[in-house]
């Protein structure tokens, strides 16, 4: 599955980003490098309001860095966007209810300027691959949260990016969806071999799903550790029951620990505030 | 709740049709029931307040009743009885007329409403076009917004005759007017849908790279669509008020309006002309309104619906 020997599908060098809040500036990420390979599943976690959420933004163009550089596919990320080289989950499914699930899914295919049929027959293959192939006529809202959810990676999918971004795509569902939605996106990622960066908040996500986890601190978001995880694949249910696996939940946790810096209001707000800055600035 | 229990609940057809006959068949029973109870209470306030019935050919007869109030307000000038008013639809106005007054009242409502639909799709443009300008631009919503209100402040009995000086003593003066009062439910009610999609859904509007033109038909306009259906039965209304206050002052003829104007001056030899013009006017508003609620269901169904 991985092939780390090839160019980095994404390239991050010295990034800092800063925000402006109330006219006080803050520093929200603080020097990050980071090289993610063709194939891997990366996650990014660490405390609130630490700019991972900021982070996989920047890998996407919809914010941009105060100063350093991001490369996707060997290009600039704004490059990549246009290029529509990577495709974006969000916490909320963010489906459009005067839309069925086909067209739901084909959404990014009409922007992009695909034909009818060709439309059709990629939608459908990505609703059959998250295995919704009965629900394509349904509205979103008569589907279930975490059906929703599987109709937001097929619209990821659809336009076959080499990248999928992963903003706490689970974060609302409850543990035993949860669970549940892991094992077929790791099904999913072994079909397609895309490259995934997640962003979670959860310790036993982060591990179940990736090849590595990147540990990041409270602000300034720095990297503090970055975790292989050597668990088998394919991975399933019973991974969940190895001793190696308690392990690396543990030696995550522990990562974290380390990494809680002290934490302000201020800075709390800051950081909250900055995951949230619109995205109607200028392209 | 299981997921599969939520997604196989009904099909979805079905359910949209019941909903395009529960949206009109229910409110119309509604309001004929309600049509039925103000007739009764003005029936009852005449024969508990009223004054004992005219004279029949300058003879006084004999009231079979006597009410125990007389209340002035109550007398057959002020409230004619029902059947009175019902009675004049089918009677010419005037004895030099040779058609009902019915007859007659719905050429004018035909006239009043073809200015008056003209307007409202006028207007609905217009205000749309500038809802979406102001969406787009901070700095000309800022600038143009505050007279956008003020246009709805000059009393349109002001404005009518100046319009009709221009344009003319037809159609297109009403049809002006009515849009004047159209736009704007329409522009305050776009500027806020246009704007509603979650930032999220712009985000990812931005992740796939589309522009500005791509991400108003994709996601703006559509997401603004029951929010212009509100401001668009507003609108049917206001519409037709505008056609009728634009023909009235000025005496455009063959309108409701001018309708109005006569037979106010008839009022105390004929009181029911005028109540039945009253209601020839509230029945075109009512049916251009429910025009725009069928357009509505139809254009929304398979949206959700409100929680039920």
């Amino acid at each position: 599955m991985t092939r780390s020997d090839s160019a980095p599908v994404v390239d991050i060098r010295g990034i800092y980003k800063e925000f402006e809040v109330d006219g006080s500036r803050t520093l929200a990420l603080d020097g990050i490098d980071l090289a993610i390979s063709p194939g891997e599943f990366v996650s990014l976690i660490g405390p609130s309001g630490c700019g991972k959420s900021t982070l996989l933004r920047l890998i996407g163009d919809l914010t941009g860095p105060t100063r350093g550089s991001i490369e996707v596919n060997g290009k600039p990320a704004r490059q990549a966007r246009s290029d529509r080289d990577y495709g974006m989950v969000f916490q909320a499914p963010v489906l459009f209810d005067w839309r069925t699930i086909e067209a739901n899914v084909q959404l990014p295919l009409e922007i992009v300027g695909v034909g009818t049929d060709e439309r059709r027959r990629r939608a459908s293959e990505m609703i059959d691959l998250v295995e919704l192939s009965e629900f394509g006529r349904h509205h979103p809202w008569q589907l279930s949260g975490g059906m929703q959810q599987r109709a937001a990676i097929a619209r990821a999918l659809v336009i076959q990016p080499k990248l999928l971004l992963m903003d706490e795509p689970f974060g609302a569902l409850d543990e035993m969806t949860r669970e549940r939605m892991n094992s077929e996106l790791l099904r999913i990622w072994e079909r397609t071999g895309t490259t995934v960066v997640f962003v979670t908040h959860s310790i036993p996500e982060a591990v179940f799903l990736s090849s590595r986890v990147v540990v990041m601190s409270a602000r300034p978001g720095r990297l503090t550790h970055v975790i292989g995880i050597d668990l088998p694949r394919p991975r399933d249910e019973s991974t969940r029951e190895l001793d190696r696996y308690y392990e690396l939940v543990t030696e995550v946790r522990e990562a974290l620990k380390a990494g809680r810096g002290p934490v302000t209001e201020e800075s709390e707000m800051a950081a909250e505030f900055g995951a949230r800055v619109s995205p109607e600035h200028t392209p | 709740m299981t997921s599969a229990g939520r997604a196989d609940s009904g099909s979805p057809r079905r359910r949209q049709a019941g909903s395009l006959l529960r949206g009109l068949v229910g409110p119309a029973l509604a309001f004929v029931g309600i049509l039925a109870v103000i007739a009764i209470v003005w029936e009852t306030a005449k024969l508990i307040g009223g004054v004992p019935w005219r004279e029949v050919a300058g003879v006084p007869i004999d009231p079979p009743w006597n009410p125990p109030l007389r209340i002035g307000l109550f007398n057959d000038v002020n409230l004619p009885h029902v059947w009175e008013i019902v009675g004049a639809f089918f009677q010419p106005p005037s004895r030099r007329s040779e058609f009902t007054l019915g007859a007659l009242l719905i050429d004018a409502a035909i006239f009043t409403w073809r200015g008056a639909a003209i307007g409202f799709v006028i207007g609905a443009v217009v205000g749309l076009l500038l809802a979406i300008v102001f969406v787009h631009s901070r700095l000309l919503e800022r600038a143009l917004v505050p007279y956008v209100i003020a246009s709805q402040t000059v009393p349109i009995i002001a404005l009518a005759p100046m319009v009709v000086l221009w344009i003319g003593r037809d159609w297109p003066s009403v049809a002006l007017i009515s849009a004047y009062l159209t736009f704007f439910p329409v522009t305050i009610a776009g500027i806020r849908g246009l704007a509603s999609p979650d930032p999220r859904a712009l985000e990812l509007m931005r992740s796939y790279a589309a522009g500005r033109w791509t991400i108003l038909r994709k996601v703006r306009l559509p997401a603004a669509l029951p929010y212009l259906f509100t401001a668009l039965k507003i609108s049917a209304t206001a519409s037709v008020v505008g056609a009728i206050v634009a023909e009235a002052p000025t005496g455009i003829p063959g309108g409701l309006g001018r309708a109005i104007i006569t037979f106010n001056q008839q009022y105390a030899s004929g009181p029911q002309k005028l109540w039945a013009t009253v209601i020839a006017c509230a029945a075109v508003g009512i049916l251009f309104f429910l025009l725009v609620r069928a357009a509505e269901l139809l254009t929304l169904r398979g949206r959700q619906q409100p929680a039920t």
